[in-house]
């Protein structure tokens, strides 16, 4: 699916930029953003570090254990193959906390945590599991109560009411989490990519 | 009242965080200094580690945007969009949405700029923003991060919540903002 979907970026990019006549700025555009990619990691290896190390942290004192005690009820529901009081609830809870918070830099190093842990109950190393997915589908779907850079935005363009668009988010963003939750638990159950135990 | 609550809450959690969890992995007799360093360098790991799949995605949609195919494509789908209600301004947002954020943020910015933060066109770009997410960033940096190569349904579950929320960012500010 991914490299269907990724060839078929370039490739149309490419042929689309041939039958314009500015094949030049395919040469452009590729070369610029290799480099910016590697710009958009340098970024982050600072705030990743921060994160997973006050996370280490947390975890040692045996914190995020807990956290992931306290989120019991709606966790066990959701991701029925991890042990309820496994490390990996408590990153995925801090993960979508953040995400829902406006923290966009906290949320990526918690995911990122939240994936190894995941990774370490995964039975194939190679494939997602169902546990990955779920929590992709929370966190890609997840509601962000205070849409901090765009209200920033609004704000910076003299906006009348610069936080009028909160509410219509939380809409929005509760019909697609309600049916991203539902895909996933269709597919984790019924779809032909279901695990066969 | 209560988004000045939920701001109060955003801006303080960061420090609270940096404060009261070494502060309880002290009084539980964690070596906090050494523990932090640990999971650091964990962190530095995994950054380095996304590199490739970040390199590879980006450079597919860079070439995508810059050639001019993205546009090709919000024509192609206008007429049939235009009909139920969606500004062919908001368009490109939409498809560029799942793909990359800094882009879209770029576009939203861009759209806000032209038609005014209250017009219709700039309060739908703000909701789009705030209600769906970068899915190929987020699939790409994440499963990357561990070496998974098989996505299964993710990504269609993924792509389904952003439409859904484009869908019902469209409907909702239609209803109230019209």
């Amino acid at each position: 699916m991914l490299n269907i979907i990724w060839l078929l970026l370039l490739a149309s990019g490419i042929i689309v930029a041939a039958v314009n006549g500015n094949i030049e700025v395919v040469t452009q555009a590729a070369l610029s953003s290799a480099r910016g990619a590697v710009k958009v990691c340098f970024d982050l290896i600072g705030i990743m570090a921060l994160w997973l190390g006050i996370m280490k942290i947390a975890e040692k004192a045996g914190m995020i254990q807990g956290l992931a005690r306290l989120m019991k009820p709606l966790i066990r529901r959701l991701f029925p193959t991890i042990p309820p009081d496994h490390p990996a609830m408590g990153a995925v809870i801090l993960n979508l906390s953040a995400n829902m918070l406006g923290l966009g830099n906290a949320a990526t190093p918690f995911g990122m945590k939240a994936m190894q842990e995941l990774q370490q109950l995964n039975k194939k190393s190679d494939e997602a599991s169902e546990a990955m997915c779920t929590f992709l589908a929370l966190n890609t779907s997840c509601i962000t109560l205070v849409p901090a850079t765009i209200i920033g935005v609004r704000v910076s363009f003299a906006s009348a009411n610069p936080t009028e668009i909160v509410g219509p988010c939380i809409f929005a963003t509760a019909i697609a989490m309600t049916i991203a939750i539902t895909l996933d638990y269709w597919f984790r159950r019924y779809s032909p990519w279901r695990r066969i135990p | 009242m209560s988004l000045s609550f939920l701001d109060t809450i955003s801006r303080w959690t960061i420090p609270f965080l940096l404060l009261v969890v070494p502060l309880v992995g002290f009084l539980r007799k964690v070596p906090v200094y050494e523990a932090f360093v640990e999971g650091a360098e964990e962190g530095f790991t995994t950054a380095v580690k996304i590199i490739p799949f970040l390199v590879g995605m980006m450079v597919a949609i860079s070439v995508f945007r810059a050639s001019g195919a993205m546009e090709a494509l919000s024509h192609a789908v206008e007429p049939l969009t235009s009909r139920v209600g969606i500004p062919s301004e908001v368009l490109p947002l939409a498809i560029m949405r799942p793909l990359s954020g800094s882009g879209v943020l770029g576009m939203a910015t861009e759209l806000m700029k032209t038609h005014g933060p209250d017009s219709l066109i700039g309060r739908l770009a703000s909701v789009m923003q705030g209600t769906t997410d970068t899915t190929f960033f987020v699939l790409t940096v994440y499963f990357g991060s561990v070496g998974i190569k098989k996505y299964r349904y993710s990504i269609v579950t993924g792509l389904t919540a952003d439409i859904t929320g484009f869908i019902a960012s469209v409907y909702i500010c239609n209803l109230i903002f019209r």
